[in-house]
């Protein structure tokens, strides 16, 4: 069971969060980043001091836009040329984006 | 002790639509070029929007409609994220708490038991690009990315493999039904996470849930739940304890195996997708949706048994696939003849498609032709073997029946005169058949038919030979 | 005409001297070119041109122009932020995880201005994928404040915002997530507008935070802005999030703008309070004093919520961009820096790629998201958002537009906040509400302090408010002529 938190509710594990965020860090860009972060938490931890009691989420802009059900139709339309599409790749091969072996 | 086992499934469908499911890139077929349907939205690349697929929705929706969901009047999007190569975006655009389905149920007959299996929810996603693992690397074509994906997921209310396997197959039969799916398992139309737990008799409280991912196969789900049950009960019945995991089926093996726990496997970060804006679906919009949706097998068969006076075997033959039970009813309405329509459709023509092996789809003759020749031959304009033969030629070249018949001369003769010449010809040129016929050796009778039919050349109508027969006969 | 008044040419003045002949495209953008020479050393406002592909653009509207193509923006340049996509044009986002990567698709506001005839000659710099208020986190090196070379333009449009300013470019394309258009605006001396969330597509524009960001223009007068707002502006089939509304034409008023009579603008207590810089203070109520003697009534009104913004904000921003960011893995284009194995890839590639600060907001982000924590930070940061929102929402009942200083303080020097990143996001108070709340607001040259360093005015409305932000700004800068002062660059031979 992975345990990244500790005791202390807030404090979070840069470690941890930057593994699931998928950047590798050394050990002096931790320890920079833990306190600079540990700084921006307790700052923007001060919301939770607010009362939002019966305050409901804006889950999306669409509020104050008003748009809602927005779709298209069913209709193919063209897209990127394939060569094009590959010409991005890092790495190409047989047509398809190669990328190193997983390792489960 | 006895164990009960409680199976749910977590069910994949990927949907019959035109487009992807977040941009307008063309569905990718089997058989592609890997990366021929791509754009900057499946592709992933910087500055990309989605933009839903209203058809999709729409067969999401329908297929909460056959099964008695609820559709959520405003539904919303949501972000999964997780990294892996097979996801442009390393993000999935799924619904997480407000699907578009919620509820529903689909009822399913095991070993003449009928059962209701609970649905909790129905909920829109879109699939992953498709990876080949190779060796030391992996290549990925990101044609299939952002097909549209309909997920179902059942309340744990399946107590055996045999009813999993029902679910699925009635799931699949309304989805063929409705045109939602193709429902080809070997594309990967339909992919299962199957969910297996057992609990003692007697008890109420589900035991230790064991997850075994991406089933594709109906035989192989129900090989993977029967293996699955009974180690779940070895363990529990030899004192042991069941850890909630997720395992693989390992068909050559015949086991399932647990898979490598994967750091961070399960932290998704759920929140509400800001790029799309909520789905608010009014009843007009619904009620219009629900209109498309075409009769399911049940209810046909139903009608024809009550409106046709068909027998349940008869009606369920012929509502197993849409098409065929389309070419019966159109058949049975423009010949007012519906159990000759039965009769024909479900030999002659069934016949006939599998000995050419050819679909429903490409044979030549429609239902007004077969309607015709019934029509002709409940008249006795023609006698049955003759019918067989325009039968034979309508399904080979399409046409007429009324023309064919006179092409070739196929009118049955029903003149009684010709036919008590055929039948005197018949009784002088074998009167040892004769004696014993009028000794009292009924079989006798039937040769002398067959020989006024020969003298016709088929064509004679067999019951009026018969009695014209008898009549000389006597 | 000579080279400096060329270069000195507004976006609607340019397109109208192109179409009467008395210049051509090619001498316009020769001249851009050369001034691009000789200043960007000091500038580094720029991240991409091309002297080539600007004059072949050039020549191509001349000739097209000589055939009868009469659009009205034939042959324009406009600077593009270096976030969008312009086919064929490298994008890097500030980024070095973007190096190498050239679009292969045009932004819709892209493809609007080049349907309506416009050139793109050049790229400008920004904080890396829009995270900064100095640009000083791009992976191309900050960009100065022409006012003042040892001062940051402001962040993250600081390059759109210092071309433009410099007169590099008649306009320039920006975004706006935080205060990204209207602060550098207002730190430069010219003209930023951020629309209401959904006027103008973001399709193309590389994102940061998906309900927060907007693309606007940065121009030197109201007049440009709003000629640049009105061709990108509209419904966008390829982005769910824009609006249907159709978009005014509000050129002819702001032409004949010169009063602000029945108007009532409101002036929020809560931004007038200890931190904001005293010359900055005296310049806005300088502004107010201006407006009232335009014919508007002023009102005090109250934003409670305000200071709340920030911390709002820099849970929801980090948060949607930590989803965002997630794409820039090495798989499919940008930049690769392992071929190891797969995880290995991802996290030097991410590790390599990404600057402090992106790191610091992808992690962040990250974390208010995760298990056990989202309904603590993210959750109830999207209810305070619900609250900014009202704040505005009930300040509207008592007025028809807002008016407040667009930042706590003129330019700063460079490197001055980049070692703490509290106090930089700080600079943000006046600016990211507009932005939670969704609605549209406008950068205006309001004076310079006695150092000589530009201050904004912040014209705030509510949602689709835009022609009345035009009519506020262009009745403002035709009495007041701030906008008209360029910074003192060395004369370019």
């Amino acid at each position: 069971m992975p345990m990244q938190f500790s005791e202390n509710a807030d404090r979070m594990d840069v470690r941890y969060v930057a593994a699931l965020a998928r950047i590798s860090l050394d050990d002096a860009e931790a320890a920079a980043l833990q306190s600079q972060l540990d700084g921006i938490l307790a700052f923007v931890g001060e919301l939770k001091s607010l009362d939002v009691e019966g305050v409901e989420e804006t889950q999306d802009a669409s509020g104050t836009s008003g748009v809602h059900t927005v779709w298209r139709e069913d209709v193919p339309l063209p897209g990127l040329d394939r060569d094009a599409a590959l010409a991005l790749a890092p790495h190409e091969r047989h047509g398809q984006f190669a990328v190193p072996k997983i390792i489960e | 002790m006895n164990y009960i086992p409680s199976i749910g499934l977590e069910v994949h469908v990927q949907l019959k639509t035109r487009t992807k499911m977040f941009c307008a890139c063309p569905a990718h077929r089997e058989g592609d070029e890997p990366n021929l349907h791509v754009c900057p939205v499946c592709l992933g690349l910087p500055g990309a929007l989605p933009t839903i697929n209203r058809e999709a929705i729409k067969k999401t929706v329908q297929v909460g409609l056959m099964i008695g969901s609820r559709i959520a009047r405003r539904s919303l999007f949501d972000r999964k994220n997780y990294f892996y190569p097979d996801m442009p975006k390393n993000y999935q655009i799924s619904q997480q708490y407000a699907p578009l389905c919620i509820g529903g149920a689909l009822e399913i007959e095991v070993a003449g038991a009928r059962k209701t299996i609970r649905v909790n929810h129905i909920h829109q996603e879109e699939d992953a690009a498709k990876i080949t693992h190779l060796p030391s690397s992996s290549e990925i074509d990101y044609s299939r990315a952002s097909t549209p994906l309909m997920e179902l997921v059942t309340e744990p209310d399946m107590s055996s493999p045999d009813e999993a396997l029902a679910f699925l197959t009635a799931l699949k039969e309304i989805l063929l039904c409705a045109g939602i799916s193709d429902c080809d398992l070997e594309k990967g139309h339909i992919r299962a996470d199957v969910n297996s737990s057992v609990r003692p008799e007697g008890t109420d409280r589900l035991g230790v849930k064991c997850e075994i991912k991406n089933m594709n196969t109906f035989r192989g789900i129900h090989r993977a739940l029967t293996y699955e049950i009974q180690r779940q009960i070895s363990v529990l019945s030899s004192g042991g304890t069941l850890r909630q995991e997720t395992r693989r089926w390992d068909d050559d093996a015949g086991v399932t195996l647990p898979m490598r726990s994967k750091e961070y496997a399960h932290d998704y970060r759920y929140f509400p997708e800001p790029d799309l804006p909520p789905i608010l679906l009014d009843d007009a919009t619904i009620d219009a949706w629900r209109a498309e949706i075409p009769e399911l097998p049940a209810a046909r068969r139903a009608r024809f048994v009550r409106d046709y006076a068909l027998s349940d075997y008869d009606a369920s033959v012929l509502v197993a696939s849409r098409p065929l039970a389309d070419f019966f009813e159109e058949t049975a309405r423009a010949s007012s003849l519906p159990k000759a329509a039965a009769n024909w459709v479900m030999g002659e023509l069934l016949h006939a498609l599998d000995e050419k092996s050819v679909p429903l789809s490409e044979a030549r003759i429609t239902p007004s032709a077969l309607a015709a020749l019934l029509k002709l031959l409940d008249k006795k304009t023609i006698n049955q073997p003759a019918a067989k033969q325009v039968f034979a030629e309508l399904f080979e070249n399409g046409g007429d029946p009324a023309a064919i018949v006179e092409k070739r001369g196929l009118a049955q003769v029903s003149d009684a005169s010709a036919i008590e010449t055929f039948a005197r010809q018949a009784i002088d040129a074998n009167p040892k058949v004769a004696a014993d016929y009028r000794a009292g050796k009924q079989p006798a009778l039937m040769y002398l038919v067959g020989q006024v039919m020969k003298a016709s050349r088929g064509k004679a109508n067999p019951a009026l030979a018969a009695e014209t027969l008898k009549k000389l006969l006597a | 005409m000579t080279a400096e008044s060329l270069c000195n040419l507004g976006f609607a003045e340019a397109a109208r001297t192109l179409a009467a002949g008395e210049t051509t495209s090619r001498e316009l953008v020769s001249a851009l070119l050369e001034r691009c020479a000789a200043l960007e050393p000091s500038l580094n406002s720029l991240t991409w041109w091309s002297a080539d592909a600007a004059l072949e653009a050039a020549d191509a509207a001349d000739a097209a122009r000589a055939a009868g193509d009469a659009r009205p923006l034939l042959g324009v340049p406009i600077a593009i932020k270096d976030l969008l996509n312009v086919r064929g044009q490298p994008c890097t986002a500030g980024s070095n995880i973007l190096k190498g990567y050239v679009a292969p698709y045009d932004a819709t506001v892209v493809a609007h201005l080049r349907e309506a005839g416009c050139i793109f000659v050049s790229r400008t710099n920004t904080d890396e994928f829009a995270m900064g208020g100095s640009t000083e986190t791009s992976a191309y090196g900050p960009t100065r404040n022409p006012w003042d070379l040892s001062r940051v333009p402001g962040g993250s449009s600081g390059g759109s915002a210092a071309a433009v300013a410099a007169c590099l470019a008649p306009a320039a394309l920006a975004s706006d997530t935080g205060g990204s258009i209207r602060q550098p605006a207002a730190f430069c001396g010219v003209t930023g507008l951020k629309p209401t969330y959904g006027r103008v597509s973001r399709y193309g524009c590389t994102a940061f935070a998906s309900s927060l960001d907007q693309v606007g223009p940065i121009a030197r007068s109201v007049e440009d802005a709003a000629l640049v707002y009105q061709t990108i502006a509209g419904l966008d089939p390829h982005d769910a999030t824009s609006s249907p509304r159709p978009v005014e034409d509000s050129l002819p008023a702001i032409r004949a703008a010169r009063d602000l009579k029945g108007l009532r603008l409101g002036v929020p207590a809560e931004y007038f309070v200890e931190g904001l810089d005293p010359d900055v203070a005296a310049l806005v109520r300088d502004a107010i004093a201006q407006c009232r003697a335009l014919g508007a009534e002023t009102v005090e009104v109250s934003l409670p919520h305000t200071r709340h913004g920030i911390p709002c904000y820099y849970i929801l921003a980090p948060a949607e961009a930590s989803a965002n960011l997630a794409r820039y893995d090495g798989v499919r284009y940008g930049l690769r820096a392992s071929e190891a194995n797969l995880q290995e890839m991802y996290e030097s590639t991410r590790a390599a790629g990404f600057g402090p600060e992106v790191k610091r907001r992808v992690i962040l982000g990250t974390y208010v998201l995760s298990s056990g924590f989202a309904d603590a930070y993210y959750r109830r940061a999207q209810r305070v958002r619900t609250l900014i929102r009202r704040d505005f929402d009930a300040a509207f009942a008592a007025c028809d537009a807002i008016l407040g200083p667009v930042t706590p303080t003129p330019a700063f020097p460079l490197g001055e906040r980049t070692a703490d990143p509290l106090r930089m996001y700080l600079g943000d108070i006046f600016t990211v509400n507009v932005n939670l709340a969704g609605i549209c607001a406008l950068s205006l040259p309001c004076g310079v302090t006695p150092s000589g360093l530009p201050a904004g005015l912040q014209v705030i409305a509510p949602a689709f408010g835009e022609p009345l932000l035009f009519r506020i700004g262009a009745a403002y800068q035709h009495a007041t002529g701030h906008h008209l002062r360029r910074p003192p660059l060395p004369a370019v031979p």
